[in-house]
């Protein structure tokens, strides 16, 4: 059965430096790590001590919240320090990759032939469960509940962002071995959402409700889905799980062993010949952008130009990102910027630049906040980047406010912060949506749950 | 340009963290982003931000007000000399006389403002606005020529401070900056806002022809004496820019294709007064109702509908709550030209009332989307249980 989304509002946004569809192999890192940080809310009690070895897969901490959701270690080595900050908050885990893995064996399984309780317990211990995530609040799943849904979305509509299709082209097995494991654990249907155009490899997934979505950027965004197939209402609980994620707990169920490579693009117009690499997730940055980069004064980004998280140069490679962007940093001055339609050079969704009579241009952006935070003034310009059925000011205005009851009536549950990303790059007043989000979920997490 | 931003940063240093000047730092930044859009990165949230800040907003506002002001001071020449037989001059020494006139009350207007905007934002210790640039070259536009500059300057005062920092500054303020200081005048010194000889430059020396607005003359029960081409043109009596409807719409144009005005508030504004206006022709119970569609084209309503309705702040900020209060601007605007003689102009009321009953629009339009939304987790629990 397919069922079409169409999506209206929004913005493609046309960049310079998309990869190219070529894969190759990041060489191994001598140190993996993971960051709690990546993971919201979550607080971790570690299970390893400085000095211990573990294998890829083995458990290194679980959440203090939910005990039975477990984080594993990516590759076999030693741990090599855990890095704490005030009140000793573990800020990071480091560890040395031996020179090959070794991983943790679990027994092969055909997710098929499991009860919900075997699938659930299956992804728990072989760290698996992590990627799966919860909507509303966009937090890891709690291992308790039972989700009325379960979305993907097999569409990455942000700019520069790897293509999904071609990420799981030799994938499709995993894939859907990972789907008939999610559709053990709901009392609903699997939603999995691919793009319009053309057609996927994918798209034969049996198990599982397929949408074609045709539309500009946040088309792709699961939330965007999700309110056009089956609104969350105050109490829901859908879980999502990313693409990819899906094909490593596939793989998982297949070979029994948890398998934390993944094919990421490589992108950005600071990026030479910017294209697709095999990765292991906490891979060093250096490790796969050396000899890459263009320019000295650059920024990369763990994850899309719109969600992803800036990371240092010996930084790493985050637990849901599958791409790595780099642009240039933007330090520099402009004179009279600010005139209409000066520096046509930077794209601008509103009508008093240039870009609206050049719609085939591509951009190469930096990080210049192009203007100074201001109070809220212009009206009108977040809802035509809003596809959702929700008025963005005013939430964001009951967010800023603290205001629960403001913000469960406006619609908090049906949001996470990813979907105000372009509410973000567009608004006159320069102001932060994402994080606005994030805080006010945050908050909804503890003062409701 | 290297050698100038060194010069500015140098400047600077002293307004910098920590520094001696740091409490008036909005001052000297507000007065370096006007030259340079500032190196800021982002930090937080998406990476990349699009080019568009408000000062471009603003400016463009400013842009699409020089059509009609370039025409009122040319008007203001032409309804001044038109009063002494025999001058016929062209268009130069009118502008010029015109700006000669305007000008002081510009400066006036923008120094005035933007120093109670700078005091403010040191105090409070944020950035200076944009909002007043363009605040600030309304309230010149809509004041009758003649008005003495202190009461324009107390006019300034009386709505930057109290109609717009007292609700806690940019973007917060209920009522159009620019209205408040209109209606502060009219309420404080009637006699230079209203009448027969405050809307043409230095009419009390000139003993001629009556120097009334269209409806002053309307409600007196005056012959109007001008045809319509000559009313949607501006070539009569009136506050500083608001009589060419031609060249507002010029302006409306230009903040309609740019994005900057909502065109909902606009078009909606002119038919709802188009709908009244033919309605009370209909009834034709006296002159001001069946001047019909004239009214389109005098007085305050196109220049009120294009450049004060459309304030996004005081305004509604829903996409429906826009339609139905530019409509209803329109209908109470010419509903108070006919029904109260007292105010042969209506627009300015009609926008003060509507500005206060935005918020209670943009609750309404809300409030269906909140029960969209409780409607829906409803049946859902209907179908669960």
């Amino acid at each position: 059965m397919s069922k079409d989304i169409r999506i209206k509002k929004g913005l493609d946004l046309k960049l310079k430096g998309n990869a190219e569809k070529l894969v190759s192999v990041v060489s191994r890192s001598k140190v993996y790590a993971i960051n709690p940080s990546d993971f919201h809310g979550m607080t971790p009690k570690m299970v390893v001590k400085e000095g211990v070895k573990v294998k890829a897969g083995e458990i290194i901490f679980y959440s203090k919240n939910d005990e039975s959701v477990k984080f594993v270690s990516p590759v076999s080595g030693t741990i090599q320090e855990i890095t704490r900050g005030d009140k000793r908050v573990i800020l990071q885990i480091l560890i040395t990759a031996d020179s090959q893995d070794i991983h943790l064996e679990h027994s092969k399984k055909n997710p098929k032939d499991l009860t919900s309780q075997e699938v659930k317990e299956q992804l728990l211990a072989s760290g698996c469960w992590p990627f799966i995530n919860q909507r509303p609040y966009d937090v890891i799943a709690n291992s308790a509940d039972t989700p009325k849904a379960i979305f993907v979305s097999a569409f990455a509509s942000a700019p520069l962002a790897a293509d999904v299709d071609f990420v799981l082209e030799n994938k499709t097995e995993a894939f859907q071995a990972g789907i008939d494991a999610l559709a053990k654990l709901t009392s609903g249907k699997v939603h999995l959402s691919v793009k319009g155009k053309g057609k996927a490899a994918i798209e034969n997934v049996s198990g599982a409700s397929i949408h074609k979505v045709y539309g500009p950027h946040p088309a792709g965004n699961v939330g965007v889905q999700i309110s056009k197939i089956d609104p969350i209402n105050a109490g829901d609980r859908v879980w999502t799980v990313a693409p990819q994620d899906v094909a490593i707990i596939g793989e998982f169920f297949l070979t029994g062993k948890f398998n934390a490579s993944k094919t990421i693009a490589l992108s950005g117009s600071e990026v030479k010949d910017p294209q697709y690499y095999t990765i292991i997730s906490g891979a060093q940055i250096n490790d796969l952008v050396d000899g890459k980069i263009k320019g000295d004064n650059v920024r990369i980004i763990s994850g899309d130009i719109f969600t992803g998280n800036k990371v240092a140069y010996k930084g790493f490679l985050g637990f849901y990102s599958n791409t790595v962007t780099v642009i240039p940093e933007g330090d520099q001055y402009r004179m009279f910027g600010w005139m209409p339609f000066a520096s046509p050079s930077i794209h601008s969704a509103q009508r008093t630049g240039l870009s609206w009579l050049m719609p085939g241009k591509k951009y190469a952006p930096n990080t210049n906040l192009n203007g100074e935070e201001r109070a809220l003034v212009v009206t009108g310009e977040m809802e035509n980047v809003m596809p959702l059925d929700i008025y963005p000011m005013q939430l964001l205005k009951a967010c800023i406010a603290n205001d629960i009851d403001k913000m469960e009536n406006l619609g908090i549950y049906e949001v996470a912060p990813e979907d105000f990303a372009l509410i973000d790059y567009t608004n006159t007043s320069k102001l932060e949506a994402q994080v606005i989000i994030r805080k006010a979920l945050n908050l909804m997490i503890k003062e409701v749950g | 340009m290297k050698f100038l931003r060194d010069k500015i940063d140098q400047i600077k240093k002293p307004f910098g963290k920590g520094e001696k000047f740091e409490k008036f730092a909005p001052a000297i930044n507000a007065l370096d982003t006007f030259l340079y859009v500032p190196n800021h990165t982002t930090h937080k949230g998406a990476h990349i931000r699009d080019a568009v800040d408000l000062k471009r907003t603003m400016i463009t506002v400013i842009l699409a007000l020089v059509p009609a002001l370039i025409f009122g001071m040319y008007n203001a020449g032409l309804q001044h000399f038109s009063q002494i037989e025999g001058s016929d001059m062209t268009f130069m020494p009118l502008f010029l006389f015109g700006l000669w006139k305007i000008l002081p009350m510009i400066i006036v207007s923008y120094g005035v403002g933007l120093a109670i905007e700078f005091v403010f934002a040191i105090y409070r210790g944020h950035e200076v606005n944009e909002g007043y640039l363009v605040t600030g070259l309304l309230i010149p536009m809509i004041m009758p020529i003649d008005l003495p500059l202190w009461m324009l300057a107390l006019s300034v005062v009386f709505a930057v401070v109290i109609g717009k920092e007292a609700f806690g500054g940019t973007g917060m303020n209920i009522l159009n900056p620019a209205l408040v200081a209109r209606a502060f005048a009219f309420f404080a010194y009637p006699t230079f806002m209203s009448g027969d000889k405050v809307w043409v430059a230095d009419a009390t020396t000139v003993d001629g022809i009556s120097g009334e607005t269209i409806l002053g003359k309307l409600a007196a029960g005056k012959e109007v004496g001008y045809n319509t081409m000559d009313m949607f043109g501006g070539y009569i009596p009136g506050s500083v820019a608001e009589t060419s409807t031609l060249w507002i719409l010029v302006g409306a144009a230009i903040l309609i294709i740019t994005g900057v005005a909502s065109w909902r508030i606009i078009v909606s504004g002119f038919i709802g007064a188009a709908i009244m206006a033919l309605g009370f022709e209909a009834w034709g119970a006296n002159a001001l109702m069946n001047f019909g569609l004239n009214h389109l084209v005098v007085g305050g309503l196109a220049f009120g509908v294009v450049f004060m309705a459309t304030d996004p702040v005081s305004g509604a900020q829903t996409n429906t709550g826009k339609v139905i209060y530019g409509f209803l601007i329109g209908v109470f605007g010419i509903l108070i030209r006919v029904f109260n003689p007292a105010y042969p102009e209506g627009i300015m009321l009609a926008i003060l009332l509507l500005n206060v009953f935005a918020p209670t629009i943009d609750h309404y339009v809300i409030q269906s989307n909140v029960n969209r939304r409780k409607k829906r987790a409803a049946v859902n629990q209907l179908k669960t249980v």
